[in-house]
């Protein structure tokens, strides 16, 4: 049992990495796998710090196809445990994260998104949205929050282990590296003073010393059909508990004719631009998924078709784009783009977008 | 001959009764080194304690062979796995199962940094000179003139390199005051028990222990039992059968 | 909504960040809302460095900003990189004793520093970033000389302690900088 470090409200001023590292512990994680990666390294080094008071354990991997499928035998051991990584590493990670969701391991990740393809920057980017969502030769099926800050950071990262230990599909909490490196102060708590039990570990693998059947876990298939039969219930009962999971915000989106649709750190920036809009008389509204698998889609459907116009804005070619206009397909409003590939988004840059949609409206 | 029908095969308990025949083709090393493996185990009393992994290759076919916790991985990755499991667990026995595609080829990284890190685990490498599962290609441990399906001309030594050496390439970087590193081969099945009992030990001990089990394949290979067996005896003597290392104090 | 939005840019090892991260932490203990994004290229050693902080007493939202209030270039190559984040509402400062041109950027008004040559000739050279860190807590007027001091006490703390002198120096080094933007007006 590792020992929790936050036993009451603590007002901090941390980086993400930081947030992350004590959510961790907060949630009782037993156990990091990891491999060196920008902009990830912090929350290895903060839990690095922090082993001698939570008597956690750390493992520094040989590369991120190791971590992945490290984390694996540790949750299959039956430990809490975690790992963290970006880029590069989310893409070869892919393949133990295929594995998780074949098998259904409460595997968690934190991904902290950097510039892509290839190499690209260390820095930000929303470019693994599509790649933590629907990565490896699979469907998808996985459970994503998508953070916009410190607070979300330390909420969804006590979350994750909770979601993918009680429904045993992969979780992962989307942050990026702004979200990672910047510093911002954070309420940190126990979360049992929140009501928020965590859902008990079991082992796959060994300690049952006879009081079981031996496990013979799996992830090949003989047959088209045995493997369709398993998928056909993978799904069944992925859309079964997605009500429970779907998550979202609105922020004066209730009377908006330009509704921007964003999520992660991106929606914070709209959150900026909706107040100055207003301010000069436009009516602005955001609608910002949290859970990016599965989507909320009947408010998302609902607030697109109150809206006049709806701009979609990401640090990416338009990755939640491409998801959110497959799940609203019918409606008639008009949309428009504001795409930065690996770059932030500022509150003026949505402003003067918004702005020009109020005078030529968007015609798609 | 009504007697031992009677009595039925004798099977280790470490073995699963309800697989039945194995499903490994006819002649095949897996079954062979499986066996004795899970004899070992029971010799050993470790049955509660191991846990094994398999890799993809015909090595995956054993996913339900041992009764024992196990766990089917992808191609390369059971080593990360099973340290995957005894970091979290040190209680436990981990043994990773693989050919010699997932440990020399696909999977080496892995190889050569738990062996580096004295991961608490014993991997065992069968070693058959190609790719069985796929279809016979060339292998890490294709032996030099050997013709598999991408090397039909047999294999050109100064187009593809020369065999891979597992073993001397693991005993060259393990920790010897942690490590049991062996070569061993189905043509000497008391004596492979000999070795899994050393290497076994020293994972209980919480050492890191590999086993290079020379192996044959004689559907892609195309030989009969005589030419089978010759194969063999020539790889025994291209790869050397010894102790590499052997810690201190383990018998 | 008062908010503040700073840009300091340097030379790696000029100690821009360390003087950040003083500044964010004042504001930290102040009981302002503070988000500060330190960037981070490929060029971790030796290229530009530049921090980005805003200091508000609100909830920020955005975490990245187009412009900034107070934009601060302490090399050439901080001047070439920074131009950007400026428009006609921000003040400008620059060090003239490192640089060799003056930022060409429509600015509110554009200040020149010397704090690299006063910090060279009267103090030392090591207190070349305490200096800015002066001239920035004047330039940005929203926190008190007494929070950056606790910060500072947090961050050097021990080594002032080993060697007393060092605090004296950090501290005439800050009221220089501050003195500095007086004398500018701003």
């Amino acid at each position: 049992m590792v020992k929790k470090l936050i036993t009451q409200d603590t007002r901090m001023f941390l980086t993400g990495n930081e947030v992350i590292a004590y959510a961790a512990n907060a949630a009782e994680a037993e156990f990091m796998y990891g491999y060196p990666i920008t902009p990830q390294n912090e929350i290895m080094h903060t839990w690095c710090k922090l082993l001698p008071k939570t008597e956690a354990g750390f493992l520094q991997t040989e590369d991120e196809i190791s971590a992945g499928f490290s984390t694996i035998g540790g949750i299959l051991a039956g430990k809490r445990a975690f790992t963290a990584t970006a880029g590069p590493g989310n893409v070869i990670m892919q393949d133990a994260q295929s594995m998780a969701e074949m098998m259904r391991i409460p595997f968690v990740c934190a991904v902290m998104q950097r510039g892509g393809p290839s190499t690209a920057t260390v820095i930000y980017a929303q470019q693994e949205t599509r790649l933590t969502c629907f990565g490896g030769n699979g469907e998808g099926f996985r459970i994503v929050y998508s953070t916009a800050g410190h607070q979300d950071l330390y909420d969804y990262m006590i979350k994750a282990f909770n979601t993918a230990w009680k429904y045993r599909f992969p979780t992962f909490m989307l942050a990026d590296g702004y979200q990672g490196k910047m510093r911002e102060p954070v309420t940190l708590y126990d979360p049992a003073s929140r009501g928020i039990k965590m859902v008990p570990v079991e082992a796959t693998l060994g300690g049952a010393n006879g009081s079981r059947p031996v496990n013979h876990v799996r992830n090949t298939f003989n047959l088209e059909e045995e493997l369709m039969e398993v998928l056909d219930k993978y799904q069944e009962e992925f859309d079964r508990i997605s009500p429970e999971i779907e998550e979202y915000l609105e922020y004066k989106a209730d009377d908006a004719e330009v509704l921007i649709i964003a999520h992660g750190i991106v929606a914070r920036s709209a959150m900026t631009a909706v107040d100055e809009l207003r301010a000069k008389g436009i009516k602005a509204g955001l609608f910002r998924p949290i859970t990016l698998r599965p989507l909320a889609v009947k408010p998302l459907r609902a607030a697109v078709a109150r809206a006049k116009q709806v701009l979609f804005t990401e640090s990416a070619n338009g990755q939640l784009a491409q998801m959110v206009l497959e799940k609203i397909y019918g409606l008639q409003t008009p949309y428009s783009t504001l795409f930065k590939m690996g770059v932030g988004v500022t509150g003026d840059d949505i402003v003067q977008k918004v702005e020009s949609m109020v005078k030529e409206p968007a015609t798609v | 001959m009504i007697e031992m029908l009677e009595k039925g095969p004798r099977l280790a308990k470490a073995q699963n009764a309800e697989v039945g025949a194995s499903k490994f083709c006819p002649g095949c090393g897996h079954g062979m080194i499986l066996k004795t493996l899970a004899q070992t185990i029971d010799e050993l009393e470790l049955n509660d304690k191991a846990v094994f992994g398999c890799d993809i290759g015909c090595s995956l076919l054993s996913w339900n062979y041992m009764n024992v916790d196990t766990v089917q991985t992808h191609h390369g990755r059971t080593t990360p796995v099973i340290y995957g499991v005894t970091r979290a667990n040190p209680d436990l026995v981990g043994i990773a199962y693989m050919g010699d595609g997932g440990g020399l080829a696909i999977g080496s990284q892995h190889l050569v940094n738990a062996a580096v890190r004295s991961e608490n685990l014993l991997i065992i490498v069968a070693n058959n000179t190609n790719y069985g599962m796929t279809g016979g290609q060339m292998s890490p441990t294709t032996m030099p003139g050997q013709k598999t399906e991408t090397t039909p001309y047999g294999r050109d030594c100064d187009v593809t390199g020369r065999p891979a050496k597992g073993a001397e390439m693991v005993a060259s970087i393990a920790d010897p005051e942690k490590s049991f590193v062996a070569r061993a081969s189905v043509s000497n099945l008391r004596k492979l028990k000999a070795t899994f009992k050393k290497a076994l030990k020293n994972v209980d001990m919480g050492g890191f222990s590999f086993v290079e089990v020379l192996s044959v394949c004689p559907l892609n290979w195309r030989t009969n039992n005589v030419q089978t067996w010759d194969r063999l005896k020539t790889m025994e003597e291209f790869f050397e059968v010894k102790d590499f290392v052997q810690r201190e104090g383990l018998e | 909504m008062a908010r503040t939005r700073i840009v300091l840019a340097g030379e790696g090892g000029q100690g821009v960040q360390s003087i950040a991260k003083i500044l964010v932490e004042a504001g930290y203990e102040a009981g302002k809302e503070i988000l500060y994004i330190p960037n981070f290229g490929v060029e971790q050693r030796g290229g530009v460095s530049i921090a980005f902080c805003q200091i508000a007493d609100e909830k920020i939202g955005e975490p990245r900003f187009s412009k900034g209030d107070i934009v601060i270039m302490l090399s050439d190559r901080a001047i070439d990189r920074c131009c950007t984040y400026v428009n006609e509402n921000s003040t400008v400062i620059y060090d003239s004793s490192v640089c060799s041109k003056k930022p060409e950027c429509k600015a509110k008004n554009i200040i020149s520093v010397e704090a690299n040559k006063i910090a060279n000739e009267q103090l030392s050279a090591r207190v070349f970033n305490i200096i800015v860190l002066g001239v920035l807590l004047s330039a940005t007027n929203v926190l008190k000389l007494s929070d950056i001091k606790n910060a500072m006490e947090m961050a050097l703390g021990k080594k002032f302690d080993a060697k007393p002198e060092l605090r004296d120096l950090n501290y005439k080094a800050l009221e220089m900088g501050m003195g500095l933007i007086e004398k500018a007006g701003v």
